[in-house]
């Protein structure tokens, strides 16, 4: 059924197929006549099912003869006997039609809809099965179709899995086996069956089983595909954990106007605000629903309602995020208070893959907060944020400042049980390391080098949490180097994962991380509250990651890199000044994270390649004036956009048009003629320089 | 040779070849022949088809053995003297078989059932599913005659009577449960470089100089661990020396055949639906090949004329030159060519001088080819020697018995489904290449204590005694095994009980072509491909003109689906 070479069909060959085609187009015509005038005599059945045998794809056909059974089953008071063998005419005709092409979809449809009619020779179903899986192992219909009769008959998940191991048994190159394979294991765990009441026992056996396939055959996928399901399964914990916050625990804030730097606190945790109001963020390890004020409870001195709007922070809309945003107000404007927050204590956070969160955590911080001088404000808005290198020397931290990085340890004693029950899921990712390294030491294989650099990673993450170090970090970039090398069409994807892995090293401490912090200018009195930037240019990054450990970044220097794209981005929602310039960025949808980031003042987006494709093909995925999701977010600006200056950048509209820049560059790109900019300069009110320019 | 029938008179008396013995090679050679065209007279001295590559009855087998292995009577007086054109020299039979050893341990239970038994004198022996054999018997249609099955399994065996599972292909690799993920890695690296190199994958070519040189050195080269190592060497290859003592080893296999040999094994494999395995076992034993092409020259022609020996040869008087044969009923037939079974040579009468051109040759074609022996045993037991599998291989390679052991030991086992014994019973072939009689005994002898429980010898005086408890040996045994194994004094705890065997060596003759030509006796190899070639070059030699089994246009290569079918090679089920 594979690997046969495709043959040149010979003349005799045509001069067959268009004798066939001849009558099949006979033979169709009738058929859609009696179908037209919905004709279910028994010769008009007949022509259905000769029309099956020749063309088993024919939709129709399967249509009209469900038709035909129904009309049959309705009009006369057919005895239980007749009924049957009317069903079992249908499966003659299924079985003939799959004779002819065994991957028919319409074919396998129809039987499952015969089944469902309640007619059960289900042992015979099976046997059918077997001999189409005999027939070719990797027949997927044939797979789907076993689910379905598997759970029509009730067969226990055990002997389903039995079967994947005979299958598997006789060819382990099997994806579709591999794959029932996990759909029952997932089943089985999650029911908690007799034998599969713990992912630790049962893991590791199938480690050992997957790596006999992968041993015994590295080029073949299918096995590591399957080895990559029980990596996820391993490293997943199920239910959903808290990995990180801003304001973090413990940590003094200092919200403040400019100019005033008071001694005692860090630059790290001062923040300027405009808005009466501070954010609140929760960084979760994956995406969870339910985050509300009754799941997530705040006392404080100030207000004392402790009603919060949380917001999840995701591109698409959806209500599930991995980072969750509410604002706080501080009515007055002196303030020194102490914050709790209550995360989970009362269940209702639930992962998208359907996991409560169980570790109700608690953490607290101080808020001081110092009245703002509206003048100097004012001015300092026409200052220009100047992305040079002269502006910039590095940051000397004081000895004892607080990192907010190096808080995250004290958030994640608070899971610590976790870290007792997840020993197995350590050692498992050990002996996986050990095994591979093993094999890569015999052989070179790509595959088998992404998944140690994987391992690896997941090791790091997972036995020392939120560490200070990463310990293979090193190895894994040369693994990726290694594979940018060896495997060119991939190399947008390892260049991804690298980059991703250069993050994680870079801010895993507190060491590493000050290299990249720099001081912005000598003056303390700029628009932003907070000198320090964090400087993360020129290292080749194709994408951004470790957010979690940036979350209170102001500045942020993201220059002379090659992204393509600001994914997760969402979460810095302290940002307020972003350098993007001399980046890949290709199109304005790109920029989407943005429209999340309230604070976000300065913006440096010159020198990329926005506009150079005239079809951004991504504007098709992000939301678009037509969704339904942004549709009615438009409606209200309808006079601005018809404008007809700005019809033909709506996405720009669409982008721009909640950001309160002050300060953009966009020159060097394709886009910014000078219609655009002008298109910009009315889409932003707020604009007071633009490439350098300053406005009226 | 008082019982022998009165012979009716064969007519024509004239034909283009007559062959003598329906051992494999002649059958082979009288198909194609007759295939060619060719009138063809095919006789056997003995009343079944097969000589030296028949299944016998249980009782039959001793007797065929000791024919073979006595020296001939001298040659008779002749009472018909020369005609006035020939010559007539005697056709004697030489001794092929020495050291024969018949134990009889349940006489009782064997004599009953002696013609369930097809028993294989040339055994251990079975096909590739994808080697030459098999491609003759398909080409020829020989396969509508026979019907076969699957050899299930592999082993290699070492001296503590442990069967270690040979991973001969990528789905055994993956199951086996012995070998290591490593060892798994590169014995299946290995695998794809041999198959890349015989598709002629350009980047995995093995190099000229590689091709050449002894495959052990490439294995070794490769870093494949011993334990592997002998497994590919002895296990798949199917080498029969220890090719790691290359001072001793007659044939240091080199890399180039190792590498086809491989090959073979590995297009064997899956080859056919119903097989599992890489080899084949004919149902009713091996006899069925000669027999199947036997059939085949008589659907083109061939006459077959059984329990006729051949007394005599005729040759012309003056340039000494085959004429005929001189049957045993005392009629001349005459042929242009003559094809003779291994058994037979050719003496002068006493008293007679050969013609002139004969007196170089006749000492030279008597004299018996010095190429050493193989032994060969044959053991009937109750018990499988693997509870849960009948029909399987297993390959003791060389050292693994005794520091001594020299060459590869095979035993082949076998089960009543394949009609070669009663129901329940399993006959056990084992052989083994040697240079003399002891040596050979020792072989075949490691392999019997290492598996077997062999019951006392006792004198032939009290069999009756000795096949009761033999009896009641395997009785307990086959009903009972774990009461059996309770008994700690049995030495034999857990092994087959022998019922029956049969130990002899046989020597290996090549097959001549000289003035007359002769086949080849059975050879050390586990196929047939050898002795088909040897059947082929005899073929090429007597019809150069003529094409060996060409290719009917009826026979579609492209059939080779269809011929699958008709293969019948049908797993137990």
């Amino acid at each position: 059924m594979h690997g046969r070479p495709r043959k040149a069909p010979k003349p005799e060959d045509e001069a067959a197929s268009a004798a066939k085609a001849q009558k099949l187009r006979a033979l169709q015509t009738q058929f859609f006549s009696f179908h037209h005038d919905q004709i279910y005599t028994k010769e008009a059945v007949e022509l259905s099912a000769k029309l099956l045998e020749i063309n088993p794809e024919s939709y129709t056909a399967w249509n009209y003869r469900k038709l035909a059974v129904e009309h049959y089953l309705s009009q006369s008071e057919c005895g239980p006997d007749s009924v049957k063998s009317v069903l079992d005419d249908e499966l003659r005709v299924v079985e003939s039609a799959l004779r002819q092409n065994f991957k028919s979809y319409g074919a396998w449809h129809h039987r499952k809809w015969v089944l469902s009619k309640g007619h059960s020779s289900i042992n015979h179903e099976l046997r059918l099965l077997d001999k189409f899986q005999k027939a070719d192992s990797r027949n997927f219909h044939a797979w789907n179709y076993r689910r379905f009769v598997a759970e029509l008959m009730n067969r226990s998940e055990q002997d389903e899995l039995k079967y994947t191991e005979d299958m598997i048994y006789t060819n382990f190159s099997n994806y579709s086996a591999w794959h029932n394979r996990s759909v029952l294991l997932s089943a089985l765990l999650e029911k908690k069956a007799e034998g599969f009441l713990l992912k630790e026992n049962v893991l590791p056996e199938e480690y050992e089983f997957i790596h006999q396939a992968i041993f015994t055959d590295p080029d073949d996928q299918s096995g590591w595909f399957y080895n990559l399901w029980l990596l996820d399964q391993t490293v997943t914990t199920d239910s959903p954990l808290l990995v990180s916050t801003w304001p973090t625990c413990g940590s003094d804030v200092l919200i403040m106007g400019d100019g005033c730097q008071n001694g005692s606190f860090s630059p790290f945790t001062t923040l300027l605000s405009d808005s009466g109001s501070f954010p609140i963020i929760l960084y979760f390890n994956q995406p969870v629903e339910g985050v509300n004020s009754s799941t997530v409870t705040i006392e404080c001195g100030f207000d004392k309602n402790g009603y919060l709007h949380w917001e999840p922070l995701s591109v698409s809309n959806s209500q599930a995020a991995q980072v969750w945003v509410a604002h706080l107000k501080f009515p007055t404007p002196e303030l020194d208070s102490s914050v709790e927050v209550r995360v989970g204590h009362s269940k209702g956070i639930i992962s998208t893959r359907g996991f409560q969160y169980c570790h109700p955590s608690t953490f607290s911080f101080n808020v001081h907060v110092q009245p703002v001088e509206r003048d100097s404000f004012q001015v300092s808005v026409a200052e220009s944020i100047l992305w040079r290198e002269e502006n910039f020397k590095i940051y000397r931290a004081q000895l004892e400042e607080s990192i907010p990085i190096a808080s995250f340890d004290q958030l994640c004693i608070k899971n610590g049980h976790e870290s007792t029950a997840s020993n197995w899921r350590t050692e498992a990712l050990a002996k996986e390391i050990e095994c591979f390294r093993e094999l890569l030491s015999l052989m070179d294989c790509k595959i088998g080098k992404l998944t140690l650099a994987r391992l690896l990673m997941a090791y790091d993450a997972m036995s020392i949490p939120f560490a200070t170090k990463l310990v293979h970090s090193e190895e894994v970039l040369e693994l990726y180097n290694d594979l940018m090398k060896l495997d060119p069409t991939h190399h947008r994807y390892y260049k991804d994962e690298h980059s991703f892995v250069l993050l994680q090293k870079m801010t895993s401490s507190k060491e590493s991380l000050l290299q990249h912090c720099f001081q912005y200018k000598d003056s303390v009195s700029s628009v932003i509250g907070n000198p320090i930037c964090l400087r993360l240019n020129n290292l080749s990054l194709s994408r951004i990651g470790a957010f979690e450990k940036l979350l209170w970044v102001q500045m942020l220097d993201l220059s002379h890199n090659e992204l393509q794209s600001i994914e997760g981005l969402e979460a810095m929602q302290l940002l307020s000044c972003l350098g993007l310039g001399n980046n890949k960025l290709r199109s304005v949808t790109a920029l989407e994270p943005l429209r999340k980031l309230k604070s976000l003042r300065v913006l440096d987006i010159s020198y990329n390649q926005i506009g150079d494709h005239s079809i951004d093909t991504t504007r098709y995925l992000c939301s678009s004036p037509l969704s339904h999701s942004v549709g009615s977010e438009l409606n209200k600006d309808e006079t601005v956009i018809s404008d007809a200056s700005l019809v033909n950048y709506w996405e720009a509209f669409y982008m721009f048009k909640d950001l309160n820049l002050n300060q953009l560059d966009i020159v060097g790109n394709t886009i910014a003629d000078e219609k655009f900019k002008s298109a910009l300069v009315k889409i932003m009110p707020t604009l007071k320089r633009l490439d350098g320019k300053v406005l009226d | 040779m008082e019982d022998i029938p009165p012979y009716p008179p064969i007519d024509p008396t004239t034909f283009d070849l007559i062959v003598i013995g329906t051992g494999l090679p002649e059958s082979i050679i009288a198909a194609a022949a007759s295939t060619a065209s060719k009138s063809v007279l095919h006789l056997d001295p003995k009343p079944f088809y097969g000589s030296h590559f028949s299944s016998l009855p249980l009782a039959d087998l001793p007797s065929f053995l000791s024919t073979h292995s006595t020296s001939p009577s001298p040659p008779r007086p002749r009472s018909s003297e020369d005609s006035n054109e020939f010559s007539v020299l005697d056709l004697s039979t030489r001794p092929l078989y020495s050291s024969i050893d018949i134990s009889v341990f349940s006489p009782d239970l064997l004599d009953q059932n002696s013609r369930k038994f097809n028993l294989d004198v040339a055994g251990p022996r079975a096909f590739f599913c994808a080697d030459k054999s098999i491609e003759l018997i398909l080409n020829t249609g020989a396969n509508q005659y026979m019907e076969f099955k699957s050899i299930d399994a592999t082993f290699v065996g070492d001296n503590k009577g442990n069967l270690l599972n040979v991973p001969d292909s990528r789905a055994a690799i993956f199951k086996d449960k012995s070998l290591g993920l490593m060892e798994k890695n590169q014995l299946m690296r290995f695998f794809k470089l041999v198959q890349g190199h015989m598709a002629g994958e350009q980047d995995v070519k093995i190099s000229d100089e590689d091709l050449q040189s002894p495959f052990v050195d490439f294995l070794n080269k490769m870093g494949l661990p011993p334990k592997i190592k002998s497994f590919i060497l002895y296990a798949i290859a199917m080498a029969d020396n220890d090719q790691e003592d290359t001072g001793v080893c007659r044939d240091l296999l080199k890399t180039k055949d190792g590498i086809d040999q491989l090959a073979l094994y590995n297009a064997s494999i899956g080859r056919f639906q119903n097989a599992s395995g890489a080899l084949l076992y004919p149902i009713y034993g091996q006899g069925e090949l000669s027999q199947a092409f036997c059939r085949r020259a008589a659907v083109k022609g061939c006459i077959y004329v059984l329990r006729m020996p051949v007394t005599e040869l005729l040759v012309d008087k003056d340039s000494g030159c085959y004429k005929g044969v001189r049957l045993a009923s005392g009629q001349d037939i005459f042929s242009q060519k003559l094809i003779l079974d291994p058994t037979f040579k050719v003496t002068l009468p006493s008293g007679l001088s050969p013609p002139p051109p004969l007196q170089a040759k006749l000492p030279f074609f008597s004299q018996k080819d010095d190429r050493g022996k193989i032994a060969r045993g044959i053991c009937i037991t109750m018990t499988s020697l693997k509870p849960d599998m009948s029909n399987f291989l297993v390959v003791y390679p060389p050292r693994s018995l005794f520091p001594e052991q020299a060459t590869s030991i095979r035993l082949l086992q076998i089960a009543s489904s394949l009609a070669v014994c009663p129901p329940g019973m399993y006959v056990l072939y084992i052989s083994a290449l040697c240079n003399d009689d002891d040596q050979g005994k020792k072989l075949i002898h490691a392999v019997m204590n290492t598996l077997l429980t062999v019951p006392p010898i006792n004198s032939e005086s009290n069999a009756a005694v000795q096949s009761e408890t033999a009896e009641s040996g395997f009785a307990v045994q086959d009903e009972n095994a774990e009461s059996s194994s309770t008994g700690p004094s049995d030495p034999g705890e857990g092994k087959p009980t022998l019922l029956w065997s049969a130990l002899y060596n046989q020597e290996l003759t090549l097959g001549q072509v000289d003035f007359i030509c002769s086949t080849p006796m059975p050879d050390g190899k586990l196929n047939h491909d050898d002795l088909i070639d040897a059947a082929i070059k005899l073929f090429k030699k007597i019809y150069p003109e003529d094409e060996f089994f060409p290719q009917t246009s009826s026979e579609n290569p492209e059939d080779d689906g269809d011929g699958d079918g008709d293969d019948d090679v049908s797993l137990e089920t």
